[in-house]
């Protein structure tokens, strides 16, 4: 916790804790963020956790996550906390929160699943049978998607 | 247990509701054959839509209709070339379900038969979608094992062929491990052997199996074999094709060292990978098999619709 005292605290703004080590990049991405923005951030990686062995930690000032934003965290750091700084105090904290079904943020990777019909109104579902490691499946046709998919399909285009 | 239920993907049926399935088909099999006219199903109508060709699965559908006093209503080949133009599979499914009490349906897409079973109110019975299910068949399958051996239990089965694509195949095996099979082997080119989630699923189910690249050496262990076709188009290269099909031929030669009750089962229609010599042998069940395809569906409308 020692080094993650080193980076300073924000004023207003939200704080990503206890992110899957080495994947604080593709928070910054999901989120759009590229330092371009000339928003203040901070990018913690590796630091010793007592939960997850090693974590990731990103502070951004001035912003605050919508909740597709935070839908789409949990999917590659289901461990992840979001703090909600006002003045320096943290004001909300929350726990993000895998849910049971998956409706709409995913594409099925199978090029002959229903759902990949242009035409068809279907929207995409999977279901989430583990979190470590997230293993979820195609409602329509039964195939996996891999955490690998996932990543690769939030922060594409990033 | 069944009534009013999608029949989408075999494992969505458990043990019982499929024994309950398989005394049915006796008691209307027994009908059958005393050449007593069932009536069961009078007034209902069950609709087709076959996005891909099949003759077998849908006539036998609409033999089965027939023969418990129902219609059948199809859509006909223009209308599937007419959506080809731009109506979607949703349009058409809520249209059939505005005729029919139960609809059949075909499609080459993966996962079509699950979106019809959304949209439509009635109940939609799965013929086959993409390469994966194929629920029926393997209803079909199992009791026909029943009948030639009295139970699934205990059994070492082989299952044979394109066991990546082939949707009869996959659908097979998974039905298998809702009963307690001693042993499955998976025999198949390499290139067309089981896929990774089935054998995850066979090992969270407890189910004993190995994957052979030959069937000889397994053959005197077997109590069922399961044939189906490997498909030329499967093989980017055709040198390859030729290269296994041979070693995946069954024929009396191979059966030399079979068990005397071996039941060799095929989902029909065969090329050259059965041979036409095992046809008289004791070891064919594949035509009672395929007997059993009208009075299985028979049993699974009836319980659908009638409860
Ligand atoms: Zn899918």
């Amino acid at each position: 916790m020692e080094k993650e005292l080193k980076v300073s605290k924000i004023r207003n703004g939200t704080v990503i804790d206890h992110i899957d080590a080495g994947r604080a990049l593709h928070v910054l991405n999901i989120l759009g963020l590229n330092g371009s923005e000339g928003l203040t951030i901070a990018v913690v990686m590796n630091v010793p956790s007592s939960k997850l062995g090693r974590k990731d930690i990103v502070k951004i000032e001035g912003v605050e996550l919508r909740q597709d934003q935070v839908s789409k965290i949990a999917l590659i750091a289901p461990s992840a906390t979001i703090n909600i700084i006002k003045d320096y105090e943290v004001a909300e904290k929350v726990k993000v929160r895998v849910p049971p079904v998956i409706e709409g943020l995913l594409k099925c990777a199978n090029p002959n699943c229903i759902t990949n019909q242009p035409r068809e109104p279907v929207k995409p579902r999977f279901i989430v049978r583990s979190l470590r490691p997230l293993r979820m499946f195609c409602s329509f046709c039964g195939v996996e998607l891999s955490q690998e998919d996932v990543i690769q399909q939030l922060t594409k285009g990033g | 247990m069944f009534a009013d239920k999608d029949v989408l993907t075999i494992t969505d049926f458990s043990r019982e509701a499929l024994e309950r399935l398989f005394e049915e088909t006796d008691v209307i099999l027994n009908a059958l054959t005393s050449g007593k006219k069932l009536d069961a199903l009078n007034g209902y109508i069950m609709a087709t839509a076959f996005f891909e060709p099949s003759t077998r699965t849908k006539m036998s559908f609409q033999t089965a209709m027939l023969r418990l006093g129902g219609a059948c209503v199809d859509l006909p080949p223009e209308e599937i070339s007419s959506r080809a133009k731009g109506e979607s599979l949703a349009d058409t499914i809520r249209m059939l379900d505005s005729y029919a009490d139960v609809i059949v349906i075909r499609h080459r897409l993966e996962g079509a038969a699950k979106f019809a079973a959304e949209i439509a109110e009635h109940p939609v019975i799965n013929g086959g979608d993409g390469t994966r299910d194929h629920p029926t068949q393997t209803m079909i399958d199992l009791y026909t094992i029943k009948r030639a051996h009295g139970s699934i239990d205990g059994l070492t089965v082989g299952v044979l062929g394109d066991l990546k694509y082939g949707r009869a195949a996959r659908s097979f095996i998974l039905g298998l491990s809702i009963f307690k099979p001693k042993k499955i082997y998976l025999i198949s080119p390499p290139q067309l052997s089981c896929r990774p989630e089935v054998l995850h699923f066979l090992e969270e189910k407890g189910i004993c199996y190995e994957e052979a690249s030959t069937v000889t050496k397994v053959l005197p262990e077997l109590d069922v074999l399961y044939v189906t076709r490997i498909q030329r188009e499967r093989f980017p290269d055709p040198v390859e094709y030729e290269k296994v099909r041979g070693s995946y031929v069954v024929n009396e030669l191979l059966l030399k060292s079979a068990k005397e009750n071996l039941a060799v089962l095929h989902p029909l229609p065969r090329v050259d990978e059965l041979a036409y010599s095992l046809d008289q042998t004791s070891h064919a069940w594949y035509f009672k098999q395929a007997y059993f395809g009208v009075p299985v569906r028979m049993a699974l409308l009836k319980l659908i619709l009638k409860g």
